[in-house]
Order: structure tokens, then C-alpha cells, then sequence
């Protein structure tokens, strides 16, 4: 296995892309992660996200500044397998005629020879990373048969094969089960102690505090980053998604026993599904809905 | 009974046409897989027209036909990636432009210079005339594209299933593409010759098509496209002989036959199977 000469690190410094059609898609991007941390790329669909997750693949060539992982440029990092890559789901065609150990072995190619042929310490590794995400009984699978936590299971198997140093993830909770969810979390855990970085791709804002310790908030540009308790502001959050946060102010919801601060709910595109202490259901709005709040205030005060 | 059916094996040529047609049988079968998978279907017929102009004008300076095919097969494609990026036309719409006006400019000067060579030659095939040097063509063509497809085909196969992931492995996917585009052209080239460039899109799909709905695996889905593109050749080019009637139809026809036992038969993905399965989800 190469090792990285230098201590990992990823560097994003002034990157800007622009399109042939004159569009800049990203302007003068910069951030900087270190050995050891989740991290997570919030922004709203077509703020510059997947274009500087592309740039940080590789996938795309910045039309300035660059991206260094361990001070190797991106293109270099990739052939010492430095990062691996977890795609969203709807990116993958579900019937090609691969098996789930296919998959996994893709993730081996870089350390196979020109005929990808691969060697016992290929399949065995790859064995190891399907019994780590809990695949390995279905490894004869064709892909397609799998269900939608599986499928990204597999990939994030895949993913593990590769022994990557730096593991980007588009979307990864999008179609996935809750206990798929909470497998994934904790397996990122784990890489995070083993010293990798892990990049996350997400909109799902409700996640990042449970699990992702970095915020990069990205609106054309990187507007902020660092720890998520600094970061994760309401402030910061506004300026990253503008007029399309959907909020759930307490004070005016049905949610009962408000001492005059405010607790907000914010979520991207959906709204909210708030219960409130009796179990019962919570309107964002408590407009017209007076007679609910005073039915409910009765049996509360009784307990 | 037996003398009349051991009869075209008598014939040099009968012998020869049948051969030819195998080889090149199989290496479109084995390009089929890549084909389909790739969704590239179109871009297979679109080739296979672009190289008819290529062809006449080697044929009229007296080039080796692969060359002048090869050119002009590169060219559309360009052309077409070209017209994609400049304008707001869909795929398929730039494709049924570029690939008719090749074609087309082809049939013109096929049909101004009719001494060399014949038109109806060139859209429908003549592998029962074919000559020594044009079989020498074909084996050239055929023995790299088996050699590029057999050492390179996890990498082809990455390449079709998750581009991304092969970018992110550092492999460079620019190359990858433009070597599947050249072994599409090449193939087409000598696809021509056995069954004109009209059906060469057949010899390049419907064995991958047809593999694509018996199997779930890669390795296996290309040992039946090409057992059956090998078989479909040897056979629609030896039934030809009896029926005195075009091998390039022969052939393609044996193949859709095939194809159509496949979708009805199939045992996981057929008509028949699937109709089964509903049943049986039905009355548990």
C-alpha cells in the first residue's frame, strides 16, 4: 500500500470554476481540513456543492486556484489511491450486470496491474470491507436486487476496499433506512478515529450536528467554515440558503409552554414533522388553531 | 442428402465467408456488450453509416478501405460531439443529422464514381466476393480489437458501469472513450464487408441485447453474446449459400430470431418468467 509522504491534509485554495457558457459556477473557493475529521459541504442544489466536489475529485479542473491533498495535486493523490468517492444513488444504473462482490473489487483496481487481475490480498480485503458494512452474505447479489440502505452499502464498502486516506459521500442518507443510517454514522466514526477525513456532501441539515464535526458553507463560494458548534449559526445558515430554509418558530406554533425565547426548527425544502411532549402533532402555525392549543393545555397541567 | 448439405464447404470462397463472417461475428458480439451498456446503440448505427463516404474515396485513390472508414468514422464522431456542445439540439438529434449527411455524401460518391466500386456492395455487404487483401484487413482489425477488449475489458467495464469511480481511481476515462469509439469504428469497418453498412448496428447490438436479458453477470453476459454472435455468423453465412440470398440478412435475421427466444424465454428477465413471477407474488 503507498503511503502519503507528507501528513494528510486537504487543501482547497481560491478555486473558481467556470463553465464554456460563462457561468461561474464557484468563485474563489478556499478551505482546509486536517488528519481526522467528518465533515460536511451544506449548501442549497446549485450553489457551487457538487461543482466543488467535483473539483476536489478531480473530476472537474478548476478555471483557477487548486486543491492539494497531503500538498499532492488532486490528479497525483488519485493514483496513489488517495480518495475514494461514494456516489448518490441516482447516479448509479441499478441494472448493470455486476454482483455486489464486482462492485466491491472495483474498488481495487488501483492496486491490481494492467489486467486488473486481482490477488488474494484484493479479495481479501474486499471480503473484510463487505463484512464490515454487514454484506458479506449477499455478496453474489446482482445490485439491483439490493434495497436502498444495502445499495449504499455497498458502495461505501467499496469505498473501504480502496483504503483511501480521504472518503468524499454525495447524499449519503438520501433512500437510506434509518438503521442503514445509523450504520453508516457510526462506521464514519470509526474512520474518523483511524485518522482518515471524511468529506459529506449533504442538504440534510438536520444530520450534520449529530455526526459531522467541520462545516464548509458553500453559496457560490465557501462563506464559512470550521467546527460545526461555531459555524452551524442561524446567521450562517441564512446566508447560505438565502430565502429557502423552511422555519419552525415555536413562539408562534402550537407547541406549548414558551417562556419568550425562541426555539427555531429550520429544514431545507421539507417541512417539518414536529410531536409535541404529549405525543400529539405540532402546527408550524398557531393561527386559527387556538382551540387546539387550550384542548391540550389541560391534560398537561393535570401531569 | 449429407453431399448437399457438405456442399458450400467445396467452395474456396463459401469456406472463406464463412470464416470471415465468424471472426467478425464474435468480435462485434463481444463489442455489443460494451455497446449497450454504454448506451451507445445509436452512436453504433451512427458510425457504421459515417464510414460508408471514408470507404468510397479509399476504394477510388486505392487506399486499404479501413483507413479512408476510419477517418471518416473519427470525423462524425467529432462532428457530433462538436454539434453537441454548440448547440441546445438533443442527442439523438444530432446524431440523425450527422450520421445521414455522412451517409448520404457517401451514396453521392459512390454513385459518381461507379467504376471502383459498387454501392449496392457497401450498403448491403458482399462477403461471398470478398478479396484476399480486404480478409487481411479484417483479421488486422479483428486481432487488436480482441487484444485491446481481452486485456482492458475491467477497465471498459468500469468505464460503462461508474465513470466517476474510474476517474477516482486515476484512471484516465478520456482514453478509455476514445479507444472504444476507435475499436466501434474499426469493427464497424469490417462489419461492413459481411453485412453492409445498413445492419452492422445489428452484429454490434442485438448479441449484447440479447446476453443483457439471460444473465446478471458481466463475464457471462459477454461468453453468450459471443458464442451466439460466432454461431448466428457461421451459420446465417453457411445458410446463405442455400437460400443464394444476402448473408448480411441471413445472419441478422438468425440474431433476431435469437433475440426474440431470449425475451420470451429468458429465465430470469423473459416474458415468460416474469409472467410467472407475477403469479406467483400474486397467489402467495
Amino acid at each position: 500500500m503507498i503511503k502519503a509522504p507528507e501528513p494528510l491534509e486537504l487543501r482547497v485554495s481560491n478555486v473558481t470554476v467556470g463553465y464554456p457558457n460563462g457561468n461561474v459556477a464557484l468563485r474563489d473557493a478556499s478551505f482546509h481540513l486536517s488528519a481526522g475529521c467528518i465533515c460536511a459541504l451544506v449548501g442549497i442544489n446549485g450553489s457551487g456543492k457538487s461543482t466543488l466536489f467535483k473539483s476536489i475529485m478531480g473530476f472537474i479542473r478548476p478555471t483557477q486556484g487548486e486543491v492539494l491533498i497531503s500538498n499532492q495535486p488532486v490528479r497525483t493523490a488519485l493514483k496513489m489511491n488517495l480518495v475514494a468517492y461514494v456516489p448518490q444513488s441516482e447516479e448509479v444504473d441499478w441494472t448493470f450486470p455486476v454482483s455486489v462482490w464486482d462492485v466491491v473489487l472495483m474498488g481495487r483496481y488501483g492496486y491490481m496491474n494492467f489486467l486488473r487481475i486481482s490477488r488474494a490480498e484484493d479479495r481479501r480485503v474486499a471480503e473484510e470491507s463487505l463484512a464490515r458494512v454487514g454484506m458479506l452474505e449477499l455478496r453474489d447479489r446482482q445490485i439491483g436486487e439490493l434495497s436502498g440502505g444495502q445499495r449504499k452499502r455497498v458502495f461505501l464498502a467499496r469505498a473501504l476496499a480502496q483504503r483511501s486516506r480521504v472518503i468524499l459521500l454525495d447524499e449519503p442518507f438520501t433512500g437510506v433506512d434509518v438503521k442503514t443510517e445509523g450504520t453508516i454514522i457510526e462506521l464514519l466514526r470509526e474512520l474518523r478515529e483511524a485518522g482518515h477525513i471524511i468529506l459529506v456532501s449533504t442538504h440534510n441539515l438536520g444530520s450534520v450536528p449529530e455526526f459531522c464535526d467541520q462545516v464548509v458553507l458553500v453559496n457560490r463560494t465557501v462563506l464559512a467554515f470550521g467546527p460545526t458548534v461555531e459555524i452551524f449559526t442561524e446567521a450562517n445558515l441564512a446566508r447560505a440558503f438565502g430565502g429557502t430554509l423552511r422555519h419552525f418558530r415555536f413562539d408562534e406554533s402550537t407547541v406549548q409552554k414558551h417562556d419568550g425565547r425562541s426555539v427555531t426548527v429550520l429544514t431545507d425544502e421539507e417541512r417539518p414533522l414536529v410531536f409535541g411532549k404529549g405525543g400529539h402533532l405540532e402546527y408550524g402555525q398557531r393561527a386559527g388553531r387556538e382551540s387546539v392549543v387550550e384542548q391540550r393545555t389541560e391534560p398537561e397541567d393535570e401531569s | 442428402m449429407i453431399e448437399t448439405l457438405l456442399m458450400p464447404f467445396q467452395y474456396e470462397y463459401m469456406l472463406k465467408a464463412i470464416f470471415v463472417s465468424g471472426l467478425i461475428g464474435g468480435v462485434c458480439a463481444f463489442l455489443s456488450c460494451f455497446v449497450t451498456l454504454k448506451g451507445w446503440s445509436l452512436m453504433g448505427d451512427a458510425l457504421s453509416h459515417s464510414i460508408v463516404p471514408g470507404v468510397a474515396v479509399a476504394y477510388q485513390l486505392g487506399w486499404p478501405f479501413a483507413a479512408g472508414a476510419f477517418i471518416t468514422g473519427l470525423l462524425a464522431a467529432l462532428g457530433m460531439g462538436f454539434v453537441k456542445t454548440k448547440t441546445r439540439l438533443r442527442e439523438d438529434a444530432v446524431i440523425g443529422v450527422v450520421f445521414t449527411s455522412f451517409f448520404a455524401l457517401g451514396l453521392l460518391l459512390i454513385s459518381l464514381f461507379p467504376a471502383r466500386v459498387d454501392l449496392r456492395s457497401i450498403v448491403f455487404g458482399n462477403i461471398l466476393g470478398i478479396s484476399d487483401p480486404d480478409i487481411l484487413q479484417i483479421l488486422i482489425i479483428s486481432g487488436i480489437t480482441l487484444l485491446v477488449l481481452g486485456m482492458k475489458w475491467n477497465d471498459l467495464k468500469l468505464f460503462c458501469f461508474d465513470p466517476n469511480q474510474a476517474r477516482a481511481l486515476g484512471i484516465n476515462t478520456t482514453v478509455l472513450h476514445f479507444t472504444l469509439l476507435t475499436l466501434l469504428s474499426a469493427t464497424a469497418v469490417a462489419a461492413l464487408q459481411t453485412v453492409g453498412a445498413c445492419l452492422v448496428v445489428a452484429m454490434l447490438v442485438t448479441p449484447g441485447a440479447t446476453a443483457y436479458l439471460l444473465t446478471d453477470r458481466f463475464g457471462i453476459m459477454i461468453g453468450i453474446a459471443v458464442s451466439m454472435g460466432v454461431s448466428s455468423s457461421l451459420a446465417g453465412a453457411y445458410a446463405s449459400y442455400f437460400f443464394d440470398g444476402s448473408t448480411g440478412g441471413c445472419i441478422v435475421t438468425l440474431q433476431s430470431i435469437l433475440f426474440v427466444v431470449a425475451l420470451v424465454f429468458g429465465p430470469k428477465h423473459g416474458l415468460l418468467a416474469a409472467r410467472a413471477k407475477r403469479k406467483a407474488a400474486f397467489l402467495a
